[in-house]
């Protein structure tokens, strides 16, 4: 495989992604709106926590990185999809492992982006960078995986309108039952065992525990990796290239 | 195993399509040789797209096999995709991009690409370059996937209905492309509706119906059997069809009239063979009026006359 080839693709896909303005709202501006908004209202400082944006880093970084490769990626998707885009590329001599290549390395440029802001964020909003920094990095990588064998599972089976609701409505629902922005333990009981068998709280429980020295949670860990193995190979089975 | 020159550019050989319960492409066998225009003509449905997509890699076929280059389009796509050019009959291109932008992505792809900014030139799409594709009207979008399909300097060229949509303008640059890819010994295979299309354009038509070859040579070849009974002319509208019936001896059975008659303004048929005694005297008539003619078509028939013949036949 050329090169070139996945560099120009990867550049393409980089200038798509910035043009769309909501692409931005959803994996920029909410994601950090959301963590200057709760450290403010500090409605979610709970034991262990000595500052809301010791709790909230982590979950946000978690919710950037569903932004990233669940939502941006998964309509972005839907919609070459829909314009007979990847039927095209299909005749040239990029690949479907080209392509996927240089899917992949425009979602993990975005995550750099968003972590950098976020990070930038929390320590001025009064967020000491800890150790385990790159634990955290690892994780976040598995919830990429998870998150992106999700969005395009999606983008790969729907009609791009439909496709665009559901990956909305599930980064909603993924942000209430997340762990992102207030504890699990605020949900009802019954609610928080199904959130917990989803992939946003297996990513933002993790994360935060290897941000915070707290006992790792083994459970979450399975969780997250079911998602990340799960997702893509469901994905890989039944994306149709053709709408 | 490289193709010898001899071996045809495109192989289409027993070929058999099925979308669910129907047969798309029924046994359909052509070959198109290096260098060749090649038309596929055919009404909606007949299985044009089918075939072209299958020639393209896009299916595999059920029965039957597809060479393109000596490859199988599937089998040896890795092989045969940098060779090959593909304009599909609508979509492909990101919506989000800019003409030149889009051009120099799919440019990248290729080893020893043509330049984008000259090919957007030769288009004619270079006063659209800041205009993003999705606000491009349909024949704008119709050049630059033509363009795109260009620019990795193909072999083969398959072109799915290229002048859909395009002005008349857009429609003559297109052309003009064609032929030039066929001076540059660019074999082009392309799909149209357009029978004076495929007339100006192609060495050989196959005209499809219902999945299968109802016929196949060149535009030339297909007319020339065809005799047609009538003259077709066209000059300025309002002319005496009774005194040109009279002028033209059509009145010595007793019945002149519906002999001649002006179809439409300008447009005149004389329901009689075109012998050359006629043609003689309609230009005697013509000349004594002081006439100017337009066009003149006798003894043959065009291509549209003979496969609207052929596609009811077959429909029959």
């Amino acid at each position: 495989m050329k090169t070139r080839a996945l560099a120009a693709q990867t550049r393409a896909e980089t200038i798509l992604q910035l043009r769309r303005g909501e692409n931005l709202v959803v994996t920029l501006a909410i994601p950090l709106g959301i963590l200057v908004f709760f450290a403010k209202i500090d409605s979610v400082t709970t034991a262990g926590f000595a500052h809301p944006v010791d709790f909230l880093v982590p979950g946000v970084l978690s919710l950037a990185v569903m932004a990233a490769a669940m939502v941006s990626l998964g309509i972005a998707t839907g919609f070459e999809r829909r314009y007979g885009v990847l039927k095209r590329l299909g005749s040239t001599p990029l690949s479907r492992g080209g392509l996927l290549i240089a899917k992949t390395a425009t979602v993990l440029g975005l995550e750099v982006l968003q972590i950098l802001l976020v990070v930038v964020v929390g320590v001025a909003i009064g967020w000491h960078v800890p150790a385990g920094i790159v634990p955290a990095v690892g994780l976040l990588l598995l919830g990429t995986i998870a998150f992106a064998g999700i969005g395009m599972l999606m983008a790969g089976t729907l009609r791009a309108e439909a496709n665009l609701a559901a990956a909305n409505g599930l980064f909603l629902v993924l942000l209430f039952l997340g762990g992102m922005a207030y504890p699990l333990d605020k949900l009802p009981t019954a609610l928080q065992d199904f959130a917990k068998a989803l992939p946003a709280a297996a990513l933002s429980e993790t994360v935060r525990s290897v941000l915070s020295a707290q006992a790792f949670p083994t459970g979450e860990l399975a969780v997250l990796l079911a998602w990340a193995i799960g997702a893509p190979v469901l994905a890989a089975r039944y994306f149709r290239w053709e709408e | 195993m490289p193709a010898a020159a001899s071996d045809p550019a495109i192989s289409v050989a027993g070929l058999v399509k099925h979308y669910g319960p129907t047969r798309a492409v029924d046994g359909l066998s052509f070959e198109v040789a290096p260098g060749e225009v090649f038309g596929l003509l055919g009404p909606n449905g007949a299985g044009k797209t089918t075939t072209v997509e299958t020639l393209e890699g896009y299916r595999d076929p059920d029965l039957g096999t597809v060479r393109v280059l000596g490859l199988d389009p599937v089998r040896d796509a890795p092989a045969l995709r940098p060779r090959i050019g593909v304009m599909l009959q609508e979509g492909g291109l990101y919506p989000g991009l800019k003409p030149l932008e889009l051009l120099r992505l799919f440019a990248a792809y290729y080893d020893d690409a043509e330049s984008p900014e000259r090919l957007l030139d030769i288009v004619g799409l270079h006063d659209a370059t800041n205009t993003a594709v999705r606000r491009l009207s349909g024949g704008q979008k119709q050049r630059l996937s033509l363009a795109a399909a260009l620019i990795g300097r193909p072999e083969v060229v398959f072109l799915d209905e290229p002048t859909a949509g395009m002005d008349p303008h857009a429609r003559a640059t297109t052309w003009q492309l064609v032929r030039d890819l066929r001076d540059r010994g660019v074999t082009v295979l392309l799909t149209t509706h357009a029978m004076d299309e495929a007339e100006q354009l192609c060495d050989r038509v196959a005209i499809v119906t219902g999945g299968k070859l109802a016929a196949l040579g060149s535009p030339a070849e297909l007319t020339r059997h065809a005799v047609s009974d009538e003259i077709w002319f066209a000059a300025a509208p309002g002319l005496d069809v009774l005194a040109i019936a009279r002028a033209l001896g059509l009145g010595a059975d007793g019945v002149v009239e519906d002999r001649v008659s002006e179809d439409r303004p300008g447009e005149y048929v004389i329901r009689a063979p075109g012998t050359p005694g006629r043609i003689a005297d309609l230009a005697c008539f013509l000349r004594d009026e002081n006439v100017t003619l337009a066009a003149l078509q006798a003894g043959r028939r065009s291509l549209e006359e003979v496969f609207l013949q052929i596609t009811a036949e077959e429909a029959r």
